[in-house]
């Protein structure tokens, strides 16, 4: 293992950081139920980090509680060097965490302009009187805001729905469009659940290519969740995989896929390399 | 600077031309891009500026007088600036159609021997990285954007602006060399290498002089009348000698302004913001904006319904009259300015045509009813004939002379021959000087008294001096009867069903032709929509029995109106098969440009082919496919075979 303080240069020439994001023995409960024991695991500046694991393993729940969705019983966050105290999700957004959704939560009836707009609301600062009145700072903002907005618009090849009601656009594009928004906040570190779920080979392989985009030209940190295997070795450079709450392997894809507990209680032991690739 | 002016004063290379309009329209606006949601200009100053500091920058990177740079990417004002600022250093340019594979860009940049490249982003990057080995005069690369491509090694790599930085820093070392350079253009100075797609064998380079540019661009503008406040969307391929011509060569001699889209899927709604006032387009965008239309009137609601098919069908009745400025009683012209106001207006600023003055069509045949229906609106749409080797134009319609069926009258200073054979050729100031490395073909195709072959059938009518093309001369042939064989006659009467997207007609020295179909997705998937018909692919719609049948039905009144035709009748289809996979240029059945490599099809579909003229009813086959990124796969399929009903010639009958 790395020390956690240092940067290193992964293969493809790409720069990690130290240590931005530290769970420390995370436990969380609802109820009587445990779906999260005792977990720990860092996320390094700059790395595309995977969280795996079959149905029902708390890999939502985990990302819940890097969004501070979730307050776990027991065990700290730490973020940036310093312990992150219980939060409301809007405080952690203001800190540079922004995500999207397994199933997304979007503004239907909004242009997908007006949408990607919301994610710049953590930036503005002048008060709801004077965007009423749109004189001085308030139309500066928009401005600079919109211009943030245009750029990820093109970044992400919108541009030709960019007046079009998010409703009316099919489901990949609406994936697109989240992913959208969430980068218009700036992020430091981006949440991604499930970014792929029900897309068919061609918009997983552009939503990949985003990803890995997204990572290489704005630097940002991007933890996600994924099913598709494929997609999770190729993309990430380190994975954790849980089972019934609880970690069974952290690593690289590599060592990942080839640890014993992993390929039995996720990838199934009669078929292991077979889903692995 | 002294720049080389021609006899009759005006100037006589593009830089000239670009310095001129420095000066002439100083502040007026030459090009616009929509960027980041908002479109942004420069004027033609700004532009010279620009096109310069490029220029300084790449003779910096040590481009040399008679290199070749080639210019790859979609259409975007650095880009034509690209190719003006070759030709301020004396090089070359070469525009390469964007979504050619590595192969083919490879062919052609080894065939030019080209030395620097700029290109649009990373995708065409990688492709030049790709075959990187096989152009051992290759050096230096400039992209424009630089999205992914920070990782890359840059030493022989440049990105635009940064390139442009540094001829603007290095401006006092460069600028007398680069005004020299410029002054030693001239009218037979080479101005522009355009590749033919190569509808048969490898694409040759054609080479266009200073010469061929201006005098086509100063008289064909004047021809239409097109004025310095004119507006044109380039969204064609700039490696299409049109594109050239209209957002280069017109638009430098006239001084208008180029528009680029914002990317390829907003072209629409870039066209409806900026209203071309001059506008061209293949046939088969005109086909598709139509099919739109349609579509979605079918969703309107009643009362719009019988608004629209009211006033269509008196704007069919007059409108072509009235466009043609013939005599129409005063009451249908109150009905029509009602229909102005209603549908007709409304419909064109929907389409982007609100401010079309001048509108032209050509490349293919276009339906007389989707020609009829444009034109009926009151848009000015026409048609011409013409190819790379001619710089464009041939013969252009005049307004007040339209009509579907003939390609206009020759344009100014055109002289046209029509060969023993039926093949048309022509002489004009835009004949190219040759093609490049490639004596025997120029031979071959431009004879020394400067007349060039242009591989067209086609024939003048007496009384209105109108051109009829019927086909390409080399597809023309006998029939095992003897009749003649016009594959394209009657490929392009089914093309002009909406259904139909593709047709390739076979029957050269056979008694029988037959027919290859594709359907087209878009009409016959809506059409299946709204019947509640479900497929998963297209493959799956082509073979469904109703769509079947339709085709069969199409294929039959084809056949009656080629039966009409005493020339062409036995030019009937007898059987034909709806094809499994649309015929694609990356799997080398169309050009670039889409036209039919008869050939090519010819060779890989011999299996169809032998049971459209063996009676099986049906036939198994598998037939490779290559993917967008180059990968291969396979499809197989089991096509049915129809047979179509013929017609007699009725007036050879009734003779006999």
């Amino acid at each position: 293992m790395k020390d956690t303080a240092e940067s290193y240069v992964t293969k493809d020439g790409r720069t990690i950081g130290p240590v931005v994001m530290e769970m420390k023995n995370i436990t969380l409960r609802f109820g009587g139920v445990e779906a999260i024991k005792d977990i720990s695991f860092d996320i390094r500046e700059g790395e595309i980090r995977a969280i795996i694991g079959p149905n029902g393993a708390g890999k939502s729940s985990m990302l819940n509680v890097i969004s501070g969705f979730y307050v776990p019983q027991e065990g700290e966050v730490w973020y940036k060097g310093s312990r992150r105290p219980a939060m409301k999700p809007f405080e952690v957004a203001q800190q540079g965490i922004a995500r999207t959704f397994q199933n997304i939560a979007l503004f239907e009836g909004m242009s997908v302009l007006d949408n990607v707009m919301t994610g710049r609301l953590t930036h503005m600062k002048t008060g709801m009187l004077s965007q009423m009145l749109w004189r001085g700072a308030a139309e500066r903002e928009e401005v600079e805001n919109r211009e943030v907005a245009e750029k990820i618009i093109d970044f992400l090849e919108i541009q030709a729905i960019r007046k079009t009601p998010v409703a009316r656009l099919p489901y990949g594009l609406k994936k697109r469009v989240e992913l959208a928004r969430a980068l218009a906040a700036e992020p430091s570190i981006l949440l991604l659940d499930e970014p792929m779920a029900g897309m068919n080979v061609e918009e997983k392989e552009d939503m990949s290519r985003f990803i890995l985009d997204v990572n290489d030209e704005f630097g940002t940190t991007i933890a996600l969740i994924e099913h598709d295997m494929g997609v999770v070795m190729d993309l990430s450079d380190r994975v954790v995989v849980m089972d019934y709450g609880k970690k069974i392997g952290d690593g690289t894809p590599h060592e990942v896929r080839n640890n014993q507990a992993v390929i039995d209680a996720y990838l199934g032991v009669a078929h292991d390399e077979e889903d692995a690739t | 600077m002294a720049l080389i002016e021609c006899p009759e004063g005006q100037p006589a290379s593009v830089p000239a031309l670009l310095h001129r309009n420095a000066k002439m329209f100083a502040d007026a606006p030459a090009y616009r891009e929509k960027e980041y949601g908002i479109w942004q200009s420069w004027t033609w100053s700004q532009t010279r500026d620009e096109v310069e500091a490029l220029a300084l920058g790449m003779m910096e990177m040590g481009l040399n007088e008679g290199d070749f740079v080639s210019i790859i990417g979609r259409n975007r004002p650095r880009l034509y600036w690209a190719m003006m600022a070759a030709e301020m250093c004396g090089a070359v340019p070469v525009p390469l159609y964007q979504d050619a594979n590595s192969e083919e860009m490879a062919y052609v940049m080894n065939h030019c021997g080209a030395r620097f490249a700029v290109v649009g982003d990373q995708e065409q990057v990688d492709k030049i990285l790709d075959v990187k080995d096989q152009l051992p005069e290759f050096e230096r690369m400039i992209y424009l954007d630089p999205r992914g491509l920070r990782k890359y090694d840059h030493a022989a790599l440049g990105q635009y602006m940064e390139v442009q930085q540094m001829g603007r820093d290095t401006r006092d070392k460069h600028i007398a060399a680069l005004e020299a350079r410029q002054a030693k253009l001239d009218y037979d100075s080479t101005g522009v290498m355009l590749y033919t797609s190569g509808t048969t064998g490898k694409p040759k380079g054609v080479v266009l002089s200073n010469r061929n540019i201006i005098e086509t661009a100063k008289s064909s503008s004047e021809f239409d009348h097109l004025r310095q406040s004119d507006d044109i969307l380039a969204y064609l391929p700039m490696a299409w000698v049109g594109d050239f011509i209209f957002s280069v060569g017109q638009a430098m001699w006239t001084g208008f302004c180029t528009n680029c889209p914002e990317s390829a899927d907003t072209m629409h709604v870039d066209l409806r913001e900026i209203g071309p006032t001059y506008y061209f387009a293949p046939p088969r965008v005109f086909e598709m904006q139509l099919t739109n239309v349609m579509i979605r009137m079918e969703d309107a609601s009643r009362l719009k319904k019988w608004l629209f098919g009211y006033f269509m069908a008196h704007a069919r009745k007059v409108g072509p009259a009235i466009l043609d400025g013939k005599d129409v009683g005063s009451g249908d012209r109150l009905k029509y300015r009602l229909g102005e106001m209603f549908i007709y207006g409304p419909l064109k600023n929907t389409l982007g045509f609100s401010r079309v003055r001048v509108g032209y069509t050509a490349g293919e045949a276009i339906g007389p009813e989707i020609f009829d229906f444009y034109r009926s609106l009151g848009i000015n749409l026409k048609q011409l004939y013409g190819q790379t080797e001619a710089t464009v134009f041939i013969t252009a319609q005049p307004d007040g002379e339209v009509r579907s069926d003939t390609v206009g009258v020759t344009c100014p200073g055109v002289e046209l021959r029509i060969a023993d054979n039926g093949e048309v050729f022509y002489r004009s100031p835009g004949v190219f000087v040759e093609y490049y490395k490639n004596a025997q073909s120029t031979a071959d195709t431009k004879d020394a008294e400067g007349w060039v072959a242009t591989g067209d059938a086609g024939f003048i009518e007496p009384d209105t001096g109108h051109l009829r093309i019927i086909d390409r001369a080399k597809d023309v042939g006998k029939m095992a009867s003897g009749a003649l064989f016009a594959p394209k006659y009657v490929e392009n009467k089914l093309k002009f069903f909406p259904n139909v997207l593709e047709a390739v007609v076979f029957g050269n020295g056979k008694s029988e032709c037959t027919a290859f179909i594709n359907i087209d997705l878009t009409a016959v998937g809506n059409w299946a929509e709204r019947n509640n018909i479900g497929y998963a692919s297209y493959q799956e719609l082509a073979r469904h029995p109703q769509v079947m049948q339709q085709v069969q039905e199409h294929v039959e009144a084809v056949n009656a109106s080629v039966a009409e035709d005493e020339m062409l009748s036995g030019c009937q289809v007898h059987r034909f098969v709806v094809l499994h996979k649309e015929l694609d240029a990356d799997d080398g059945e169309l050009t670039r440009t889409r036209k039919v490599r008869r050939r090519i099809i010819e060779e890989k579909y011999a299996d169809i082919i032998a049971a459209l003229y063996d009676g099986s009813p049906q036939v198994s086959t598998e037939t490779e496919v290559t993917y967008e990124d180059g990968r291969k796969g396979s499809i197989k399929a089991t096509l049915e075979v129809r047979s179509a009903k013929v017609f007699a010639d009725n007036r050879k009958m009734a003779a006999e």
